[in-house]
């Protein structure tokens, strides 16, 4: 489970160096489109290093990998060999790459005596969003990342600062997660100047039912922990709740403050007091 | 002999036995200067040099408010050099990277002792190297006050450039073509030296309102431009966007607020480096939350700074220099924006120095080592590039020193077991502040207790040098050359450390 992660580029060792030290819930060390052709390979030695030799990791790892089919994406494997690595995301995924990639992660994986590797689906194309439903049947499916600058170049529109252009993809991504319990996660927002603009914008994907936000400059993550973590009032309310509850066990349906508590508003406190438990919030 | 931060010092000197011993010792000030009756008005400095009979052993000071586009220092040196005058003692109160045509005068012993404060570039290298044939002593910005009004320094002629100067003799820094602001490091060489020479490329009939009081004045040299104006200002007036900077800051506004720092009248100072500066901007958003006004904020003065007085979250300023041209705007029309001697500011001697004032001061580091010595004079190879500056004297005069830096600078640790260069003493840091986690120094028991339950991530200072040493390595020991070529002292004129030549294959 996570609010935030973190996009650094496999090419700059100082942030490697330093990955742990931000205040992300998880980095993406990135392979692909923060690395220039010529420093693939630097690239992924610096962070095939790293995770063997440093002391010090992140709370969590992903590694964006290149596109299945490109000739670096075999390569970028070689770094599953670390052991390091929580989580797979993977580009442009569509079902038939998905599957594709499933696949081959099978073989790969049983080859090197690796285990099961988990993807977070990196949706970017049209085809991606439309096809998502099908993904539900792949098992190593643990959530769902937007990714808005891609989509709307596939679309030949613009991105805007309302983000309504991208409504259907994050509803999509949204309820797809949500029916399949995976982790929705929303696509960065990239104007790191703009406090305010970035305020806005995780306020309102919050709002919409997302559960993450992936970010390209560290000074993002305060405000995205802050909007996508429990408030203090949430946590009080989701406590009382499960006081309540645990305290007339044989009570299906009480009253809390006027208001009809049952079995799902349980269910939403005791989610609530376990992200708050992961996040340190209690 | 070893003195009290376990350096070795020369039996003819006196050992710094610790930071408060000035305590009980009764001020020396030897006579400051009488009054001047009528000062004389001179076309160019070779005259100066003949009206004073400026000869070779002599003693010549200067500020540098003009900092990396002082003119003034370089046309005196170039006097120097053409009377081929040798064995010259300069006391610039810093040397910075533009005063390039020091090096050819000091490897020809022209120049051959040398009082500073700060000072880096060609100068600092060659003089690193060996060059200099006497000895380089670097004080802090109160020490010097100290050993110039003690007798200790004893000035022949004090150049002070100085922007706008009136038929009187009298000198103000803010205003003219060369304005640099307030002229704080330049008042003990006033008063003090046997002879004053204002040098200044502005006269004015009459000015209302000065720093420089012409009845120390002897003489004034108008010259065409005693400064560039590119290289007056510092040019660190930006906040750092460097992710590791910013949480550091960050780290540390969070810290003064948790214990109680920021609460109304308190009194700050920090450097005016980029992460400094970050700090500034937290403390100062805090402050608007909170709706808190603090008493006043010191030192090198920022256009942050300005921005706070502006904006009454700081009743007043004292300025020893102005850092950028926001500053030196604000002293010139703000009459709360106030000028400070480096006396005032730092003399130990001083009844209640600015530095004694200060709730909390915001410090760098270069290297700082197990006991909380600092260094900010050397690199981890002995080569000079820095110095104190107003570092140990804050450090000793706030109530809480906080020192914050990255871990690693260049893939080289800062925490060392025993630090290159002693430029603090570690008794007077309290509090040191990394990407990774916060120390606090063992003497201070009433900050550990404050932070005992909170959460920040608190380690003693070893466990954050093993946790450097798992990233980086441990690095190999340097060993210094045997030929000592100065000495830090201390701001009550004791001596803290030995510096030593760099050796030849580093």
């Amino acid at each position: 489970m996570f609010r935030s992660l973190l996009f650094i580029p496999g090419n700059n060792p100082s942030m490697i160096q330093n990955a742990d030290i931000f205040m992300a819930d998880g980095i993406i060390f990135d392979l692909e489109d923060a690395v220039s052709i010529s420093e693939k390979n630097n690239a992924r030695n610096l962070i095939k290093h790293y995770l063997d030799n440093s002391s010090v990791l992140p709370k969590q790892v992903v590694l964006r990998v290149n596109s299945f089919g490109s000739e670096w994406f075999i390569k970028d494997l070689e770094i599953l060999k670390t052991k390091k690595v929580n989580y797979l995301l993977v580009p442009k995924l569509d079902y038939e790459s998905l599957n594709t990639i499933s696949s081959f992660l099978s073989d790969y994986e049983e080859k090197e005596k690796l285990e099961e590797t988990k993807i977070i689906a990196l949706v970017e194309t049209a085809k991606g969003i439309t096809e998502m439903s099908l993904f539900a049947q792949n098992n190593r499916l643990m959530g769902v990342l937007l990714g808005a600058e891609d989509l709307t170049n596939d679309l030949e529109i613009k991105r805007t600062e309302t983000s309504l252009e991208i409504f259907y993809a994050r509803s999509q991504v949204i309820y797809f997660c949500r029916a399949n319990n995976l982790i929705a996660i929303d696509t960065p927002y990239t104007d790191i100047n703009n406090i305010d603009g970035l305020k806005t914008d995780c306020k309102y994907a919050y709002g919409l039912g997302m559960k993450a936000k992936a970010a390209i400059h560290p000074n993002q993550l305060e405000i995205i922990n802050d909007i996508f973590s429990p408030t203090k009032e949430e946590i009080e309310w989701a406590k009382a709740i499960i006081k309540l509850s645990e305290e007339n066990p044989e009570k299906g349906a009480f009253q809390y403050r006027g208001k009809m508590i049952d079995k799902p508003i349980i269910e939403r406190a005791k989610k609530i007091i376990q992200k708050a438990e992961i996040f340190n919030l209690l | 002999m070893i003195n009290g931060v376990g350096r070795y010092i020369p039996d003819n000197l006196k050992p710094f036995i610790s930071s408060d011993n000035y305590q009980g010792i009764p001020r020396k000030q030897i006579p400051k200067k009488t009054k001047v009756e009528n000062t004389q008005f001179v076309e160019n400095i070779s005259t100066i040099f003949e009206l004073i009979n400026i000869k070779s052993n002599m003693t010549l000071s200067f500020h540098h408010h003009l900092r990396n586009g002082d003119k003034v220092i370089q046309i005196v040196a170039e006097e120097i050099k053409n009377r081929n005058l040798l064995n010259m003692h300069i006391a610039p109160s810093s040397i910075f990277p533009s005063y390039t045509n020091l090096v050819d005068l000091i490897k020809n012993k022209n120049i051959t002792n040398i009082h500073t404060n700060y000072l880096n570039g060609e100068v600092a290298k060659i003089i690193s190297q060996g060059y200099l044939d006497g000895e380089l002593i670097m004080n802090t910005h109160g020490g010097r006050a100290v050993v110039i009004e003690s007798g200790e320094l004893p000035i022949d002629v004090a150049f002070i450039a100085c922007p706008v100067v009136d038929k009187n003799g009298n000198g103000h820094g803010a205003i003219g073509k060369s304005a640099c602001g307030t002229l704080g490091y330049a008042i003990s060489d006033l008063e003090y030296a046997k002879k004053v020479v204002l040098v200044t490329d502005t006269i004015v009939e009459n000015l209302e309102e000065y720093q420089i009081d012409g009845k120390f004045v002897d003489y004034v040299v108008k010259i065409d431009s005693i400064g560039d104006s590119s290289g007056i200002v510092s040019g660190t007036t930006e906040v750092t966007k460097d992710p590791i900077g910013l949480k550091i800051a960050k780290d540390c506004a969070n810290l003064l607020d948790y214990l109680g720092l920021i609460k109304n009248d308190f009194s700050m100072q920090t450097g005016a480096g980029k992460t400094s500066l970050a700090v500034v901007k937290f403390v100062n958003d805090l402050m608007v939350k909170k709706g808190i006004v603090g008493s006043f904020a010191s030192g090198g003065i920022t256009k942050a700074y300005v921005d706070m007085l502006e904006s009454n979250l700081f009743k007043s300023l004292y300025d020893v220099q102005c850092f950028d041209l926001d500053a030196v705007l604000s002293y010139a029309k703000n009459k709360n924006h106030l000028a400070m001697s480096a006396s005032e500011y730092g003399n130990p001697y001083e009844d209640n120095p600015i530095c004694e004032r200060l709730d909390f001061v915001i410090l760098g580091a270069t290297e700082i080592d197990l006991d909380f010595n600092v260094n900010v004079t050397t690199d981890s190879l002995g080569n000079l590039i820095g110095g104190s500056g107003g570092h140990a004297d804050i450090a000793h005069g706030a109530d809480v020193t906080i020192i914050i830096s990255p871990l690693v600078k260049s893939r080289i640790p800062i925490i060392k077991e025993k630090v290159m260069t002693v430029t603090t003493p570690g008794s007077d840091v309290d509090i040191l502040i990394t990407e990774r986690g916060i120390a606090i120094n063992p003497r201070r028991v009433d900050l550990r207790q404050k932070l005992k339950d909170s959460n920040y991530p608190i380690f003693e200072i070893n466990e954050l040098l093993e946790m450097t040493h798992k990233i980086t390595g441990v690095p190999r020991k340097i060993e210094t050359d045997d030929k000592i070529i100065g000495y830090v002292q201390y701001r009550d004129g004791t001596f803290l450390d030995c510096l030593r030549k760099v050796k030849d294959e580093y």
